[in-house]
């Protein structure tokens, strides 16, 4: 099977090539980038693609998911999750492990990349658990875990309170080259909280969770990453204190890196004054001056990568009050247009922006993606930078409509995925 | 002059006009209470459900009055009672409620916003009888229906409010209402007790409670939950009751004719001492009676009643 994609943009941060170009797939690698490729003859085999106007990217990754499979189906299934993902623009996914049973062993870690295989959309990555159900008392079996495929260790939901086992965990897994992605968030500064702790939440009257809450905990897994000499990447990254705190970091030499979500550098807490369960997540959206502040990490480099923190929900988890709604948003449908709006808005140059959705997550998961270097996986997304759309809940392929985002008008949208050679999803 | 609105879930929502609407109506069917036969024809054949998802004696109790005293049907349904314990949602408990056509539904509930939720899913008017720490409405509005017949006036007074400002939702809809009618609120307590930027909502902080007393014409002192010891929100009942009560030491500091309210139930030697409490700057029984008379006028005006 022979894919030509002609007249297109071509942006490959991992090369940091830019341009006109048209780009060659044949068996599921790409072969050959170049101007003006030859059309060859016409077959059955062939299918050649004009994509004038459109921008073809690597496959967009998003380093941070939940799928919700095993466990919680009717919220989200492996098979709905991927479908969102290439809708998305998605070619590949990482997931993690607050499923039920918790990834934290060989058996669950399988069980998720057979899934994914079966349903053979986008390519799911298993991010295992750090602790045994991530209860945070006993460390999981990271070696069995990485031999099941696993590409990461976290307990995305809470952190390691107990700072002498993450530290053991952070030593385990750098003899493996594998990152520990952390929830930072101490329990005890946070308890109670529904939402960020400031004026929103004191003239609501519900219970915050201060920014403290999160600096106290990434101060402390930065200076553990700086003892031990080991990788640690902070996922979702929503304060001022955070940005602040990785960027001296980085200054430092710690081997550390960010990520952050589009729900924190498009909404604030003015978002939860109508109790709009929809915008209830965790970590809370925070004030503007946190929102400007992940802004200019990214802009800076202190954030390396924008993941959706994609969490869907069920309408019954979140048809109740404020304070008993589950938290999380559905991101992976919405993902890559709110992230365009930080080119608009010259936060990011368009190429910075593939970089964080691409080879920057590849290379901090160690895998072989986010790059359209010949022989590389033929895993490509195609944006169309122009095509306006509204933000439509019951149009989502993800089963979780639980998005804010609802009725926003949006411009820019991934019209054609591709993974390992074969279009996923069209909408040319 | 008619209420435009469908529901009242709070005071932050309300104009002047429509405060002073509500208090208006208010102060005439003061009257009603007086009768010998208290009771006028009102809102014959309206029916009132009140849906109370946390505990209230007072609250529920004049509500009950108020409906009654108009000749409503009044139907009270508790948490405890309910098929709350069966699990099932607030939303489906409010939609059954609501497939029986009742008129107008009262909400207390211990999770802010669930008013809110219900009145944006039924089509019946929704009175927040108290929701989380958020709002209070009716017991602003009568705190203001006694302040107004105590003073005359709300507008260049000096309220202070004192107490466990974080957890009190009679804190929060006292000061909108207060400072939309032009007075000017201070709020104190422990630091522990004053959520952060309090000042956004227009008043004042101060962690020295003669500080706020000082010249004030309204000492509203707030009901301090014991339970906080354990959270560590105040060392101790004891050092409470010394430095943040309400004494007759330091209501010397206040004006002469200031008044002292409280929202009950009342914790006595604790944020309040008995002979304020019983004394005579004290309006808190005033404001039980006024509370009546507001419930009364805002059944009246949210069923389609003019002032």
């Amino acid at each position: 099977m022979t894919l030509l994609l002609t007249g297109g943009r071509l942006i490959d941060p991992s090369r940091k090539a830019d341009g006109d170009a048209d780009l060659l797939i044949v068996d599921g690698k790409i072969v050959k980038t170049g101007k003006d490729l030859p059309k060859g003859k016409k077959s059955p085999d062939v299918e050649i693609l004009d994509l004038r106007g459109k921008w073809i990217v690597p496959g967009l990754i998003d380093m941070h998911t939940h799928l919700r499979e095993p466990g919680f189906e009717y919220k989200e299934t492996i098979a709905s999750g991927t479908e969102a993902a290439v809708a998305g623009g998605f070619s590949s996914v990482a997931c993690m492990p607050n499923t039920n049973p918790v990834n934290d062993s060989r058996s669950v870690a399988e069980f998720i990349s057979r899934k994914a295989k079966e349903c053979g959309l986008a390519n799911v990555y298993p991010i295992a658990a750090i602790t045994v159900k991530s209860e945070g008392s006993l460390l999981s079996e990271f070696w069995d875990l990485k031999d099941a495929g696993a590409v990461g260790f976290s307990d995305d939901g809470k952190s390691v309170m107990n700072a002498s086992l993450m530290r053991r965990a952070l030593e385990y897994a750098s003899s493996l080259d594998m990152p520990v992605i952390v929830h930072c968030e101490d329990k005890n500064l946070s308890t109670g909280g529904v939402m960020h702790e400031g004026s929103v939440s004191t003239e609501l009257g519900l219970t915050g969770i201060p920014a403290i809450a999160e600096d106290v905990m990434v101060a402390r897994d930065l200076l553990l990453a700086e003892f031990t000499g080991a990788a640690v990447h902070i996922a979702h990254v929503s304060t001022a204190g955070a940005v602040r705190l990785i960027r001296e970091a980085k200054v430092r030499g710690v081997r550390v890196t960010a990520e952050t979500a589009p729900h924190y550098f498009s909404l604030t807490d003015e978002a939860i004054r109508n109790f709009d369960t929809n915008a209830k997540v965790y970590p809370p959206l925070r004030s503007l001056e946190d929102r400007t502040a992940v802004r200019e990490g990214l802009s800076d480099g202190t954030l390396d990568v924008i993941a959706s923190d994609h969490a869907p929900h069920a309408r019954t988890d979140k048809e109740v009050e404020f304070d008993y709604a589950a938290s999380g948003l559905t991101g992976l449908e919405t993902s890559l247009a709110l992230s365009l709006r930080l080119v608009t808005d010259s936060v990011l140059t368009l190429s910075d922006l593939i970089e964080k959705m691409t080879i920057n997550p590849a290379r901090i998961l160690r895998i072989p993606k986010g790059t359209l270097a010949v022989g590389a996986d033929a895993d490509i997304t195609v944006i169309d930078p122009e095509k306006v759309w509204t933000v439509d809940r019951a149009l989502f392929c993800s089963r979780g409509k639980n998005s804010p985002f609802h009725g926003w008008t949006m411009k820019g949208k991934a019209v054609l995925t591709i993974v390992g050679g074969v279009i996923r999803y069209r909408d040319l | 002059m008619k209420l435009s609105r469908k529901d009242i879930l709070g005071i932050k929502e309300l104009s002047v006009e429509e405060i002073t609407l509500i208090l208006d109506t208010a102060d005439s069917f003061l009257e009603v209470s007086t009768r010998e036969i208290k009771k006028v024809p009102t809102l014959r054949g309206k029916s009132v459900i009140n849906l109370f998802y946390e505990a209230s004696t007072r609250t529920r109790t004049s509500f009950e009055i108020a409906a009654k005293r108009l000749s409503a049907d009044t139907i009270n349904i508790s948490a405890s009672t309910s098929s709350v314990v069966k699990g099932e949602t607030l939303i489906d408990t409010a939609k059954n409620i609501e497939a029986m056509n009742p008129d107008l539904i009262v909400i207390r509930h211990s999770a802010a916003g669930a008013p809110h939720m219900l009145a944006s899913l039924l089509r019946q008017s929704i009175i927040n009888a108290g929701d989380g720490a958020h709002e209070h409405p009716t017991q602003a509005l009568l705190d203001m229906m006694t302040i107004r017949s105590r003073k005359g006036r709300i507008a260049g007074l000096k309220a202070a409010i004192i107490g466990d400002i974080a957890h009190s939702r009679v804190a929060r809809s006292n000061i909108h209402g207060l400072t939309k009618m032009g007075a000017h609120v201070v709020v104190s307590g422990p630091a522990t007790m004053l959520p952060r930027e309090i000042e956004t909502l227009g008043v004042t902080a101060c962690t020295r409670i003669d500080e706020a007393i000082k010249d004030a014409d309204i000492i509203m002192m707030l009901r301090i939950q014991t339970e906080r010891e354990k959270q560590n929100v105040f060392p101790s009942l004891r050092e409470y009751a010394q430095y943040f009560s309400l004494n007759r030491k330091n209501i010397a500091l206040a004006r002469e004719d200031c008044i002292v309210m409280h929202p009950g139930p009342m914790n006595r030697g604790v944020e309040i001492s008995p002979e304020i409490a019983d004394g005579p700057h004290s309006v808190i029984l005033d404001q039980v009676t006024n509370g009546v008379a507001v419930r009364m006028a805002l059944l009246y005006l949210l069923t389609g009643g003019n002032s």
